[in-house]
């Protein structure tokens, strides 16, 4: 095996020596990245960590030299030698694949659906062959591919590299293109967010495929992620960015020990962490049994009808649970578990096909619009992305008022007097009723999202992974506030998330989803604590936590668990 | 990073009005030969409108006028003296009728894109939001209308309107009624599918959600949204109406010359004149057709291409200067534009 790199000692793979990066838009030009200077030696992995805006994805692009023709870099990135910013498109274009490699975020787009996998592989083997003078054979390209496949632990290759990309599961697509990445035994990968867009325990899967590229093949990494979890298992060296400049950068163990500035320190305040600051702490039973049930399920299904010929698909069977007043049901869940499916459901959303489901004593099977409507003023929901809930034409003000204007049908000034409480309610000045949503930051449009669920004082709050897309020092401040707020209102909740950090810091009672199906329900502590059912055990041992020791222990005791 | 949202980053809903007019901002945006194009198509159009209102003023004589106080008009005479480009075999100023043309050019596409645009719009919006089988009929009609030639309809059109011949009004309607018949279903596609990706956006369902109606969400949620293209489709099909009533007016379907002037009818009655070596009967009634449709779709394709920020070029970002002082906005846009693949 021979590394493309480092033929003249024990160098830097990658070195960016005061990067600067600005982009031309219709507001003026943007300072994107202010400066950085950084190194990866060989065999490192260094994690880039920031939130949204600092600059992170940019610094990545430019290891590339992808960045948009709006952009213009100064500064030096120095590849084996090689600047980057400097070098012809052609040089530029040997360097990629040969000594750099990209892992992009998201599996099933970075991958061309018309092509096998195996093709899509070999074509940057063949395309670097001009390099040397001799061409690469489709055979022995393919010879390769499946090397390369085998590497990445697809089993059968020989069979899979003729495959193509949809009969692959979003985990082995992201492996897919991180063989691709390799074929060409690469000194060093830029992973974008490899693992933002899959599941928490394929999520397991991937960072463990990376620890073993550094270890068995000393390929570096630079790991461009917002989840510290993910930091923690995987990063040697970190290096924190914030508006687009580097404030703190520091060995792992370093760093979640002792954070020096204050922002890190922040940041990693802000991440939530199983187990710690649980809702249901101190509880032995079921609170709020004694108040009337709002919502009850018995053996729910929902089907989705399947194309000609093929059956329906179940989204969710056979799924019984109460949730009564004042009380906050967490629901977690993997991506296709039917979590979603069930909020959007006792929303009025999607129909129900069988079973029982009973919102507010109105049964869901068989949903009239006209006679469920006078309920739905009992029911707010709040969505995922905050920037797609609310209509861009309107203000604020208006988006919030519209719940009030369809059900009461309200004076102008009694409108606004109420919006101008809710929005001071969820800590947002009165005066932003007058604002557009996209002058709103992402954190206080969910704010204002949540204002909107609560106008009418429902008696039902259905939260479709309200922080999924907020930055996590966002995240904290929400989640917070929707706790103060459910305190406050008393309403009960069906709180929906992956993640279980966060549903454990809201939620009285957990309910656990796994292919549509309740495989266990207990209280937060409980069913973090000592969870019964293996898929539930599988999926806390997969979190990852942020706390570089801790989390090399659970991983080490997990071993078992995660194998199977 | 988040879900790439739909929103991309227009002007700011609260500058003033003048500047969120949707020429105005696309000037205020466009650089280099963006802005040429722009501007040179800008200037046509202008040219073309405001002779249009002006025409009376403008033209040395009517439309129709084959005499004045001197006596008759020559026939075919060669541009100068009093008639700058001449006269055609029927007497009339060859000038008078290219000026008094651009009236009825612009009373065709008011008349025919208003009406195209209302009915396509609604039937779109209703179509893509209701779905079911009101859309499967409409989008088969609006397929079969697509499947005839667009002449052809209107010929057909300005048959049963007018049974071909009429005054200016009815001639005007009839061409406009065609052309609207022809243009209904571009209108109706666009903003059938924008309805349609639009009902699957968070805000429709959180609309729904809290019991909003159909109407109220068709009326206050989506067509607001869904009706952003339509200045773009207004200039490129401006300039196709003007060609499908020159074409009519070509094939003897347009206006009468007693009732108004028309460019394609000139066009017509200058064929037989080529052989015979008089050129400007044809030239300048095609010349005019051809500054107006060149004027109006220069200014819809940089339109086009200013909407789109991929399309749209920017100053370049100065280097050397330091210092960050983006405000937040800038971040946004930042953001979107990172977003792009």
């Amino acid at each position: 095996m021979t590394i493309n790199i480092d033929k003249h000692g024990t160098g830097p793979v990658l070195d960016i020596e005061h990067l600067k990066v600005t982009f031309a838009t219709d507001a003026g030009d943007v300072y994107a990245v202010k400066d950085v200077s950084l190194e990866v030696n060989p065999g490192e992995v260094v994690a880039i960590v920031g939130e949204s805006g600092s600059g992170k994805t940019v610094t990545a692009k430019t290891i590339l030299g992808l960045l948009p023709e709006t952009a213009i870099s100064s500064g030096a990135v120095l590849i084996n030698g090689n600047n980057v910013i400097s070098v012809s498109p052609s040089k530029l274009r040997q360097i990629r694949g040969r000594d750099v490699a990209m892992v992009f975020q998201e599996p099933s787009t970075a991958l061309n659906p018309v092509f096998t996998v195996g093709w899509q592989i070999a074509e940057g083997i063949r395309a670097h062959a001009g390099g040397t003078g001799k061409r690469v054979s489709a055979k022995e390209a393919k010879v390769r591919a499946i090397e390369a496949l085998r590497k990445v632990g697809i089993p059968d290759p020989e069979n899979r590299v003729d495959y193509y990309p949809h009969q692959f599961s979003g985990g082995q697509k992201q492996r897919v293109v991180i063989a691709a990445a390799l074929a060409l035994n690469p000194g060093l990968i830029v992973a974008d967010e490899p693992t933002t867009a899959l599941d928490v325990t394929v999520q397991a899967e991937i960072l463990q495929l990376l620890r073993d590229l550094r270890d068995k093949y000393g390929t570096s990494i630079v790991l461009i992620t917002h989840n510290m979890g993910v930091v923690a298992d995987l990063a040697d060296r970190v290096v924190v960015m914030y508006q687009g400049d580097v404030v703190e950068e520091a060995p792992a163990k370093v760093l979640f020990a002792e954070p020096k500035q204050e922002y890190t320190r922040k940041l990693l305040a802000a991440v939530p962490h199983l187990g710690r600051n649980s809702a249901s702490q101190g509880m032995t039973t079921r609170a709020h049994q004694d108040r009337k049930v709002l919502v009850e399920a018995k053996g729910l299904t929902i089907e989705y009808p399947g194309r000609l010929g093929s059956p329906s698909f179940k989204a969710v069977d056979g799924v019984s649970f109460t949730l009564s007043e004042g009380e906050v049901f967490g629901l977690v869940g993997e991506s296709g578990s039917g979590k979603t499916t069930i909020g959007r459901a006792i929303a009025g959303l999607n129909r129900t096909t069988g079973g029982s489901l009973k919102v507010l004593g109105y049964e869901m099977l068989n949903l009239k619009e006209r006679t469920f409507k006078p309920l739905r003023k009992d029911i707010g929901f709040v969505f995922q992305d905050p920037a797609a809930s609310f209509n861009p034409q309107l203000t604020i003000g208006d988006c919030v008022a519209e719940p009030l204007i369809i059900h009461s049908n309200p004076t102008p000034a009694q409108a606004r007097k109420r919006v101008g409480e809710l929005l001071e309610s969820v800590q947002l000045p009165a005066s932003y009723a007058d604002r557009f949503p996209h002058e709103l930051s992402g954190g206080q449009r969910q704010r204002a999202s949540l204002a909107r669920a609560l106008i009418l004082n429902p008696k039902l709050l259905i939260a479709d992974e309200p922080t999924s897309a907020l930055d996590v020092s966002v995240q904290a401040v929400v989640l917070e506030l929707f706790k103060d707020i459910q305190q406050e209102f008393g309403f009960a909740a069906l709180f929906i998330s992956h993640d279980l950090a966060v549903v454990d810091i809201l939620s009285h009672w957990v309910g656990v989803l796994y292919k549509g199906k309740l495989v266990e329900q207990g209280l937060g502590t409980q069913v973090m604590g000592a969870p019964q059912h293996d898929y539930t055990r599988k999926l806390i041992a997969s979190l990852p936590v942020p706390d570089p020791d801790e989390q090399a222990k659970r991983r080490e005791a997990n071993r078992s668990l995660l194998a199977g | 990073m988040s879900t790439p949202t739909t929103v991309e980053p227009t002007a700011d809903p609260r500058a003033s009005l003048f500047r969120r007019l949707p020429v105005i901002s696309h000037f205020n945006k466009s650089v280099g030969l963006q802005r040429g194009m722009l501007v040179a198509g800008l200037i046509l159009t202008g040219a073309f409108v405001l002779t249009a209102i002006f025409a009376p003023l403008l033209a040395p004589y009517g439309y129709s006028q084959l005499s004045d106080a001197d006596g008759n008009f020559p026939a075919q005479q060669e541009p100068g003296g009093k008639h700058l480009l001449g006269t055609t075999v029927g007497g009339y100023d060859v000038l008078s009728r290219v000026i008094w043309g651009t009236q009825t050019a612009i009373m065709v596409i008011v008349v025919a894109v208003l009406m195209s645009i209302f009915i396509g719009v609604i039937l779109g919006l209703v179509s893509g939001y209701i779905g079911g089988w009101l859309d499967r009929i409409l989008v088969v009609i609006a397929d079969a209308i697509y499947a005839f030639p667009s002449l052809l309809v209107a010929i057909v059109m300005a048959i049963v309107i007018s049974g071909g011949q009429s005054s200016l009004l009815g001639g005007v309607t009839a061409a406009a009624i065609s052309i609207t018949v022809v243009f209904i279903p571009q209108y109706f596609r666009v903003i059938r599918a924008e309805t349609i990706r639009l009902k699957a956006e968070p805000f429709v369902e959180s609309a729904k959600v809290v019991g909003a109606s159909n109407i109220r969400i068709m009326t206050r949620h989506i067509y607001k949204n869904a009706t952003r293209t339509l200045p773009l489709i207004f200039t490129l099909n401006a300039s196709e109406a003007i060609l499908t009533l020159a074409g009519l007016g070509f094939l003897g379907f347009g206006i009468e010359p007693s009732s108004a002037a028309e460019w394609g009818f000139d066009l017509k009655q200058a064929l037989a004149d080529t052989t015979s070596g008089i050129w400007w009967t044809g030239v300048f009634p095609g010349l005019a057709m051809v500054l107006t449709v060149v004027g109006l779709t220069l200014m819809g394709e940089s339109i086009n291409d200013l909407n789109d920020p991929r399309l749209r070029g920017r100053k370049k970002a100065a280097s050397g200067k330091g210092g960050p002082d983006s405000p937040a906005g800038a971040q946004a846009a930042l953001e979107t534009e990172a977003r792009l693949p």
